[in-house]
């Protein structure tokens, strides 16, 4: 097996279309990866430790700034993994929409309808609200 | 050699030693982006299968959301090197035999399994993988387990909050 | 190894050519951007703007770029350095790979070959750019984490929090226009846009192109939903540390967002590359691909002004606000299009 069938055929659905992506993947790694040399290279390099702080306004820093966070963005962290699954599930359905005709409507109705619960649940218990 | 298997042996080779950096990083943040390259590295290998949609599915919801949460957590928690709990020799050597055993029976198991014996992988030739026809084979012969997905979910929603929401 | 040598050479060496003048072109838009950027702040604040480097200041990008590269690199002590130069690194690489799926016009013939003006026809086309999205995200946490500066963490946090809540609308809002489609593929859609009878999707689906623009609006961070750089609360976000080529590639990979999700605006609500009133099948190709370009660029570019003015019209929302419009407006409103368009279609149209 070469690619000379396989890009020939690139006009279905073959997995000789993500190649030209690939190809973009080095193209694109390789420029960022060379600017950042380059300008790292030509840049001057005047190195003191004031300079090498961070920078907080002016005032010293106090400790360490990674703290525990709010628990707020993990749960809208866990729900968007949730809802991202059920997302990726219409998809599938809205390429097939018009052949599935009712049938498929009515599966989806009730799909979201148990979204709509667990939604309503979220809201209800607050899990969304940011000022308390 | 032919392209396609230099592009396999490629993705394999990338999929394992993403995997193994991700046990041996000692930085958590390392370990998740690793991880990450993990997933693109089996995305490589659905694409290679023609499972387009699984490819580009496991992208977005592995690397994209489930990643996201892991680095939320490691992040927000302040995990790091010092906070990493340090278990003792005997510990790892326990862990390590134990791994060994699984992986041997997990290799066992394949390499005893009639069903995939002597087969070869479809290469671009399946194309139960696009999105029009999964979504024709989820949304008719396996409509079921779909709906009950919808409850999984649901479930795992209201999980979500009363761990989360507990004062 | 002989069958290596069956590569087709000749597709191998259009793709890299198409593949760079997408990428050079989308940078040098991006630089471009900036000009427009500041011009268009000048003339809505009754000020010149740039005017300085060459007439009317059109040389002014290329000082900042020139200027951005010649600065010292700065990497603070207390930061994890290979994180912190891989942020922006990730951002930057993200923004150059969405344009993969973009169809910038229908194909060219020349030197006896036909050659598509898309990088990748691909079956699943639009939840590639969701994929490639998702991944830039990235980009924004570990840049903010890694600099461990309180005001670049916090920032990060709120840009990867808005990132994912906006990324669900967004993916919603888009089920009601692939149910008319039928298709996942970028070029397909446009096709079908450009066929006589059908109107551009806006006229079918205007609330979904609403939702996907506020949407647009949220991911590439423009005001009203630039939280993640407020500099009245965060000095400058999570780009705070950052200086020379490293922080010029946070900007850039923003202006290229902006861009690339006007192509995308353009490519499912507005026709793509389609001409009103004009039946390109009569033109050569290579002249009607000329006319198909010039008019995919007119439409980007009435985008990116309409991005622009908004940044200068709309005040900047409260965190609160921003979720609240997303979780719990967007979403359910996305949701309803979804289920009113499949009961219109069923209803009516599906005979």
């Amino acid at each position: 097996m070469n690619w000379l069938p396989m890009l020939l055929d690139a006009t279905e659905s073959t997995a000789a279309n993500y190649f030209p992506i690939g190809i973009q993947i080095i193209f694109a790694v390789g420029f960022v990866a060379f600017m950042i040399a380059l300008s790292a290279w030509v840049g001057p390099k005047r190195k003191t430790s004031d300079k090498l702080e961070s920078f907080t306004s002016g005032i010293s820093t106090h400790g360490d700034a990674r703290h525990p966070m709010a628990i707020k963005y993990f749960l809208v962290a866990i729900l968007f993994v949730l809802f991202d699954v059920e997302v990726i599930f219409f998809y599938p359905y809205a390429v097939n929409f018009k052949s599935l005709g009712w049938g498929g409507f009515e599966a989806v109705l009730l799909f979201v309808a148990f979204f709509l619960v667990g939604f309503f649940y979220i809201i209800k218990k607050g899990a969304l609200t940011w000022e308390d | 050699m032919s392209a396609i298997q230099i592009i396999f042996w490629f993705l394999s080779a990338l999929a394992i030693v993403s995997a193994l950096m991700v046990l041996i990083s000692k930085n958590p943040v390392h370990s998740v982006l690793w991880l990450i390259m993990v997933f693109f590295a089996i995305s490589g290998h659905y694409i290679l299968l023609n499972a387009q949609f699984l490819a580009i599915v496991n992208l977005i919801v592995y690397a994209g959301a489930i990643m996201v949460l892991f680095l939320f957590v490691i992040m927000l928690m302040n995990l790091n090197n010092e906070s990493e709990p340090q278990k003792n020799v005997w510990m790892r050597l326990a862990g390590a035999v134990s791994g060994g055993c699984l992986l041997m029976i997990l290799v066992s198991l394949v390499r005893q399994a009639i069903e995939i014996n002597n087969k070869v992988a479809e290469m671009k030739v399946g194309d139960i993988g696009l999105i029009g026809n999964l979504g024709k084979a989820l949304f008719k012969d396996y409509l079921v387990p779909f709906e009950i997905s919808s409850v999984l979910f649901l479930s795992a929603m209201v999980g979500a909050i009363v761990i989360g929401k507990k004062n | 190894m002989t069958t290596l040598l069956a590569i087709d050479w000749a597709l191998l060496t259009e793709k890299l050519i198409l593949i760079a003048i997408i990428i050079f072109a989308s940078l040098g838009i991006a630089l471009y951007m900036t000009y427009g950027e500041r011009k268009v702040a000048g003339i809505l604040q009754d000020r010149p703007g740039p005017n300085r480097a060459g007439p009317f200041g059109i040389f002014q990008p290329f000082a900042d770029g020139l200027k951005l590269i010649m600065k010292e690199e700065i990497i603070p002590d207390t930061s994890n350095k290979a994180l912190f130069i891989l942020g922006p690194g990730l951002a930057m690489s993200a923004a150059l790979m969405t344009c993969a799926v973009v169809p910038w016009g229908d194909h060219v013939e020349l030197f006896g070959r036909n050659i598509a003006l898309q990088i990748a026809d691909i079956n699943v086309g639009i939840l590639y750019v969701f994929a490639v999205v998702s991944v830039g995200v990235y980009g924004i946490m570990i840049g903010g984490w890694a600099s461990n500066n309180k005001f670049s963490l916090l920032a990060a946090l709120r840009g990867a929090s808005q990132a994912i809540s906006y990324e669900l609308a967004m993916g919603l809002s888009l089920i009601a226009v692939l149910m008319t489609t039928g298709t996942l593929q970028l070029g397909e859609i446009v096709k079908q846009q450009m066929a006589p009878g059908h109107l551009w999707n806006i006229a079918y689906q205007p609330l979904a192109f609403i939702i996907f623009l506020v949407c647009a609006f949220a991911e590439c961070n423009r005001t009203p939903f630039d939280l993640p750089e407020a500099e009245s609360e965060l000095n400058q976000g999570y780009h705070q540390e950052y200086s020379s080529m490293k922080l010029g590639f946070y900007l850039f990979s923003e202006y290229i967002n902006m861009f690339i999700s006007s192509a995308i605006m353009v490519t499912l609500f507005f026709g793509g590359y389609d001409v009103p009133f004009l039946n390109e099948s009569l033109l050569s190709p290579n002249i009607a691909a000329l006319v198909g370009i010039i008019a995919l660029m007119t439409k980007i570019v009435c985008f990116i002004f309409f991005f622009m003015w908004v940044r200068w019209t709309i005040p900047r929302f409260r965190y609160d606000q921003l979720m609240n419009l997303g979780w719990k407006k967007l979403v359910p409103l996305a949701l309803a299009n979804m289920l009113i368009t499949g009961a219109v279609i069923l209803l009516w149209f599906n005979k």
